[in-house]
């Protein structure tokens, strides 16, 4: 009898020893993705490098330690096109299919209010790299964002606009289908008005792929005569909005956000974009060890020079490691108490600490398109702003 | 002949209410927004138009002939423009207008060529079938073509990567030099003025060609009568071919107009929507009638502009408003009944 029970322990013993022993090589499967295709491919390919760097520096000096074990990083990426409908799908095989720890992604925010519910059913902790509306991480507490929020950005762009352009007639043209452009137009004319200045023009159009034609509401804008344009728009958009502007004689200068971050915004709108204005994660003159040491190691590796989407890509990656390695073990909800808990924690994305809705403070920088480059400006922290438009 | 004499009657006094319709419209516009606005609105309505307007040629001439409903036609549009896309930058150097005029022949030729390619492979087989067979392989090649030019060239081998064009946008060379002329608050520049006689110029070309060859006498005898050509000797199968090259390559023309006016090829998708607006453009001006659909393109691009200039969100919508208000009081469309002959 006693015999008996000692068999069937040793066998429930044997049993679940093979079940919680990790696969023979060690090694946590990460699950990535951006848009690599389609309109804002260029945001895509940047985060995508930033992974593989990222993984591929964490794997050189032994991988995670999880549990007093090394892992070595598995990273499988997915382009989710910037559509909402293929983010859900390359969600759900990441999940469900690939059983991923985590996911970094995706990059924009109609694409993560579509993701973020499917990982937050199913306790797979997200950081985002770029999405900045603030719905994305209202969401649930399972999604996390390397970037500041649409509240804060829109005032920024409004600050300077207001204080440094000294410009009080402002048109906005955004477009309506997608969160991201809609909200950040709307958080820039609320910042606006209460500076004191006057939102003269609020056009927008339907589907920045689809559309090519802006001069209907340009026409509009201009005989609302402002004397500035602030648009939300991606580079593609932002770059014949530009162009076509100029076309019609409208001359005033543009302003606009992250979106805005692509060399793709030079080469399609060429002279016309000279001298536009934009609010950004972060720029590379930043001379932080963090940052320097990044474009160093992403130069070297791609032979090209890291936009911010790569940079937040980069930051958002070192966020979750660092999550990882102190909940230290692979499970959702472990995984999501550590990365609640991040604090001061330096990355290419600035400094982390986490609020409650698990969004980082960080500063924005301002960036000018001189002579066909990109330009810092200035830096402007949630602390710069006058008190009633900080968020 | 009473009936006759009804029938005119009943259009020309819906005649007088669209028109009347269409004043209020305008009335309201330039009130609401002022007459500078109306009139740029209206410019780059037309230009739009043009474009469209070249497009919907094809759809009528092809169902004109065969009845049917060519749903890869805004797909060899995208094809055209991207083909004139590539031979006008390697044409680049050699001059603005050699490579403008040198990017439209190839593009028209080429275009031709998949036409015709597309006539005698997924139509020409079902020409004897039930009508919605041939409509059900039109839609079939309208996706493969979005699709397959949409693969990335790198995941494609060998000789087909050089023949997809991949799902990026892609700039369009400026081929020609923009030049603005202002006069007052309103502006034309080149690109408008070449549109505007482009599609003018390509549709008179069209006509004389359909009412003035030997070829063209033959397409009105196919359409006519399918039978009744082949039992006075026309070739009818070379007619119908000949009938899918001429609209493809008329649907190159407008993809140069695209590419060169908005100056970018968003992905093989784009031509999906200006297929569809073209596609309206052509019933509203009654399906297998030619200046039916040139009025119908620059109904549909006027349209268009005007309704995107009051709400975005009104203009994918307007376009089928109008069409179905045509339908429902002149089912032929707006040239429709007027002229009978068809192409």
């Amino acid at each position: 009898m006693i015999a008996g029970k000692m068999t069937a322990w040793v066998i429930a013993a044997a049993v679940f020893g093979a079940w919680a022993m990790p696969a023979a090589s060690d090694e946590i499967t990460i699950g990535s993705m951006a848009p690599t295709t389609g309109n804002v491919a260029t945001f895509g390919v940047g985060q995508r490098n930033a992974y593989q760097l990222a993984v591929e520096q964490a794997n050189s000096v032994g991988g995670l330690k999880i549990g007093g074990r090394q892992y070595t990083i598995k990273l499988l990426f997915e382009d989710e096109q910037n559509s909402p409908e293929v983010g859900a799908t390359v969600a759900r095989k990441l999940i469900n299919q690939d059983k991923v720890a985590a996911i970094l992604g995706p990059t924009n925010t109609k694409v993560c209010l579509a993701v973020g519910p499917i990982a937050q059913e199913n306790k797979v902790p997200m950081v985002t790299p770029t999405c900045t509306n603030p719905k994305v991480t209202l969401v649930g507490d399972y999604v996390f964002r390397a970037g500041f929020i649409d509240t804060f950005q829109g005032a920024v762009g409004a600050y300077f606009v207001y204080q440094t352009l000294g410009k009080r007639k402002a048109g906005v043209l955004f477009d309506n289908g997608n969160d991201y452009t809609k909200g950040l137009a709307t958080y820039f004319r609320q910042a606006f008005e209460k500076l004191g200045g006057k939102v003269v023009a609020f056009e927008s159009f339907t589907d920045e792929e689809k559309t090519v034609d802006f001069r209907p509401q340009l026409i509009r804008i201009k005989s609302a005569a402002p004397d500035v344009i602030y648009t939300s728009d991606y580079y593609g958009a932002a770059a014949l909005i530009a162009k076509q502007a100029q076309e019609m004689g409208l001359k005033v200068p543009l302003a606009g956000g992250d979106g805005f971050d692509s060399p793709d915004l030079v080469r399609i709108g060429g002279a016309s974009v000279e001298g536009l204005h934009f609010t950004n994660f972060y720029s590379q003159d930043d001379p932080s060890p963090e940052v320097q040491d990044f474009i160093r190691a992403y130069r070297a590796k791609y032979n090209d020079t890291p936009d911010a989407y790569a940079a937040q890509g980069y930051g958002a990656a070192q966020i979750l490691f660092d999550a990882i390695q102190r909940a230290d073990k692979i499970d959702g909800p472990a995984i999501r108490v550590a990365l609640a808990g991040t604090k001061g924690l330096k990355t290419v994305a600035g400094e982390i600490t986490f609020d409650a809705n698990r969004n980082p403070t960080k500063p924005a920088v301002i960036l000018e398109i001189k002579d066909g480059k990109q330009k810092f400006v200035k830096r402007v922290s949630p602390a710069d702003l006058p008190a009633e438009i900080r968020p | 002949m009473p009936l006759f004499g009804q029938a005119s009657r009943s259009a020309a006094s819906w005649s007088i209410l669209f028109g009347l319709v269409g004043l209020l419209s305008v009335w309201w516009y330039v009130s609401e927004f002022g007459g500078a606005a109306f009139l740029q609105q209206l410019i780059n309505g037309l230009q739009r138009g043009s474009i469209y307007a070249l497009i919907a040629l094809g759809f009528t001439m092809v169902y004109g002939i065969v009845k049917l409903i060519n749903f890869a036609h805004g797909d060899i549009f995208m094809f055209g423009a991207y083909v004139a896309c590539f031979a006008g930058a390697a044409l680049l150097g050699s001059g603005h207008w050699v490579a403008f005029v040198g990017a439209i022949a190839i593009a028209m030729a080429l275009t031709a060529l998949l036409g015709v390619v597309i006539e005698r492979v997924a139509y020409r087989p079902l020409r004897d079938r039930p009508r919605f067979s041939a409509l059900t392989t039109a839609m079939g090649v309208s996706l493969l073509l979005e699709n397959f030019f949409s693969l990335p060239p790198s995941t494609v081998p060998f000789p087909l990567n050089h023949l997809v064009f991949g799902p990026n946008y892609i700039s369009f060379p400026a081929l020609v030099e923009v030049e603005y002329y202002s006069f007052g608050a309103v502006y034309v520049t080149t690109m408008h003025i070449l549109d505007f006689v482009l599609a003018i110029a390509l549709m008179v070309l069209l006509h004389v060609f359909i009412k003035h060859t030997i070829t063209g006498k033959a397409m009105r005898a196919v359409a006519f009568s399918m039978d009744g050509a082949k039992l006075m000797g026309i070739n009818v199968d070379r007619t119908i071919a000949i009938t899918f090259a001429v609209g493809s390559a008329l649907g190159a023309a407008s993809g140069l107009m695209y590419g060169m006016t908005y100056g970018i090829l968003a992905s093989p998708y784009f031509g999906i929507f200006p297929g569809l607006q073209a596609f309206i453009a052509a019933v509203l001006g009654g399906i297998g009638n030619i200046p039916g659909a040139v009025l119908g393109g620059f109904l549909m691009g006027a349209s268009e502009t005007f309704a995107t200039s009051i709400d975005s969100n009104l203009a994918y919508m307007t376009s089928f408003v109008i069409l179905i208000i045509v339908l429902l009081f002149r089912p032929s469309g707006l040239l429709g009944k007027l002229q009978r002959e068809k192409v």
